[in-house]
């Protein structure tokens, strides 16, 4: 017994030892925060470009807060995160960061002071982006305006709140490494496996995690989380009933929705409007890599629907609060999309359609996109539940009854803490 | 059913799926609500259930067994009018009026749960509902004005 305690305190000692040995990284000096006329504008111009690719500003910046400025809460299994001021304040910001700093952070995860980076910040794929984008990049961002705003404090359970132990997750789990081009396919297919696999972080959200915070090995873009949110499978399990094309992907990339695949929403809505501003050539070339190979989206071949309507309480629901849009020949922007085209009633499983029905789709500013009422304030958690069911057994979801009622409950605490928060 | 109106119960005849806009104009002609677009998007059917503005429009009344719903008749009258629509009136907030008992309830839903918005608290929180008129300015102020009334009153009451 005494043995078997000795052995586990000794393992203790020496994984911790050991991560701290491992993730020893020097402080890289300060520098005077550099003038903006140290940076050529193209490298501004294309660093701007770049950070809308990467969708920086949306975790970098806290709900109505200044762009940038950090502040943003993410949640994570293991408590939140806050996400940090990237203006180049030299206090609360990076503005005292040379350029190697901001390139160690991106490659290897590693801040200025030497300390580990949580992998929220998804280095296991900036770790992918060329020295010289990362150039531009820190070009971009040491040209904003410096926006002085300290970020609260992480609020993580242990030991999850000790960094140094993040060296021994990378030991296990990261491999910094340049993106390597692959000489059979095209060049418009590397550069959208560059940007795809790189800086736009696809599989940040969009492929499955392991318990340890990891993406899945074998497992790319096969669907995941964010924020409460379900991201879609892009891979041949693409849940979208009218199966996509390399058109209609860039169509609801450049625009933000597609007419038979409908709105983006939640955070894929943050990353669609930043990128109104990414070029054309790179949004193709991230659809041809998408869309190429044996798992492309495109080889989807949905399941035919269920021929009679199933019996159930949420039928005359989905009639009186959902059919007067969405069950009509006017289709958008007239009415709303056919539901037998939806993604959403498809998906294998209901957050998403649990977030919509409860919270709407709110209008955007001053554009022009679809809108739908939320329908939280006139429905109980039960009978949610019950219109859940029926629309997902009505158009052929997968498992239609699993997990509706953890994601009506999510939905309407989110809903809740909404109201709460001015 | 049995629809709860007002703080006073009434029993109606009506399809489940009936919109709660058509049993309230119909059955109880309570004429308050307005039939706007019915579709959910322009807010002149605006009521209040349990607490928060809805569409009645596309609120079917199956949906609403055991709740509170209140109307525009319940805050006031032509002679006697609440602080909301008093407001509405001291700052002229209408042109066509068309819109206005939406507009109302959807402030009260607002100030219901914080009476001292800011004006960009004000501005998201009547964002669901349409004045094809003009008239938002002056809508925006009356909430104001109205919010400032309410604060008072809560105030002398300590």
């Amino acid at each position: 017994m005494r043995f078997v305690l000795l052995l586990l305190v000794a393992l203790i000692v020496f994984g911790a030892g050991g991560c701290i040995w491992l993730g020893w990284y020097r402080a890289i000096p300060r520098v005077q925060p550099p003038a903006r006329t140290a940076f050529p504008s193209a490298a501004i111009e294309h660093g701007a470009v770049l950070a809308a690719l990467g969708n920086c500003v949306s975790c970098h910046t806290a709900p109505g807060g200044a762009p940038f400025a950090g502040g943003r809460a993410v949640q994570t299994p293991f408590g939140t995160i806050y996400a940090s001021n990237i203006t180049p304040d030299p206090v609360t910001g990076i503005g005292t960061w040379p350029e190697a700093a901001f390139r160690r952070a991106m490659r290897q995860g590693v801040d200025r002071a030497g300390d580990q980076l949580y992998p929220a910040f998804p280095y296991d794929h900036f770790t992918e982006v060329s020295d010289a984008d990362d150039a531009d990049l820190y070009a971009y961002l040491m040209t904003r305006a410096p926006v002085r705003a300290g970020v609260p404090a992480n609020e993580l359970s242990f030991p999850f709140d000790y960094r140094f132990l993040i060296a021994g997750w990378k030991l296990v789990l990261f491999r910094p490494a340049a993106f390597r081009p692959d000489a059979t396919q095209s060049a418009e297919w590397n550069r959208g496996a560059y940007l795809v696999q790189g800086l736009a972080h696809c599989g940040a959200c969009h492929t499955p995690h392991d318990f340890l915070g990891a993406e899945q090995s074998g497992r790319s873009l096969a669907g995941g989380e964010a924020q409460g949110w379900y991201a879609y499978a892009l891979d041949h399990n693409a849940p979208a009933p009218v199966p996509w094309t390399a058109d209609s992907l860039y169509a609801y990339l450049r625009h933000g929705w597609q007419a038979q695949h409908g709105d983006a929403l939640g955070p894929m809505r943050e990353v669609t409007d930043d990128l109104i501003t990414a070029p054309d050539d790179d949004l193709r070339a991230m659809v041809a890599y998408l869309a190429a190979g044996r798992n492309s989206p495109l080889r989807h071949r949905p399941p035919p629907p269920p021929i009679a309507p199933p019996a159930g309480r949420g039928e005359a629901l989905y009639r009186g609060a959902c059919g007067g849009c969405h069950d009509n020949s006017r289709g958008p922007p007239f009415a709303g999309i056919d539901l037998a085209e939806s993604t959403t009633t498809h998906a294998p499983n209901p957050a998403n359609l649990a977030n919509i029905i409860t919270s709407g789709i709110p209008a955007a500013g001053e554009e022009r996109e679809p809108i739908m009422p939320g329908f939280g304030a006139v429905l109980t958690e039960r009978q949610t539940e019950d219109l859940i069911a029926w629309l997902r057994a009505r158009f052929g979801a997968p498992d239609p009854a699993a997990g509706i009622a953890a994601a009506v409950q999510a939905a309407r605490s989110e809903m809740t803490q909404r109201e709460a928060t001015p | 059913m049995i629809l709860n109106v007002n703080g006073q119960e009434h029993d109606i005849d009506v399809d489940p799926d009936t919109p709660l806009l058509y049993a309230l104009r119909g059955e109880l002609g309570l004429n308050g609500a307005k039939y706007g677009c019915g579709l959910g998007q322009c807010g002149a059917c605006t009521v209040l259930v349990d607490g928060r503005a809805a569409f009645s429009c596309v609120t079917p009344v199956m949906a609403l067994a055991g709740k509170q719903i209140v109307t525009l008749e319940s805050l006031g009258s032509a002679d006697n009018p609440g602080p909301l629509q008093h407001a509405f009136i001291q700052e002229q907030a209408a042109q066509c009026g068309y819109c206005t008992a939406g507009m109302i309830m959807r402030a009260e839903a607002l100030l219901r749960r914080n009476n001292q918005p800011s004006e960009a608290e004000i501005r998201a929180a009547m964002q669901p509902n349409l004045c094809r008129c003009g008239t938002q300015v002056r809508i925006l102020r009356a909430v104001g004005r109205a919010a400032a009334v309410i604060r008072t009153a809560a105030e002398a009451h300590g």
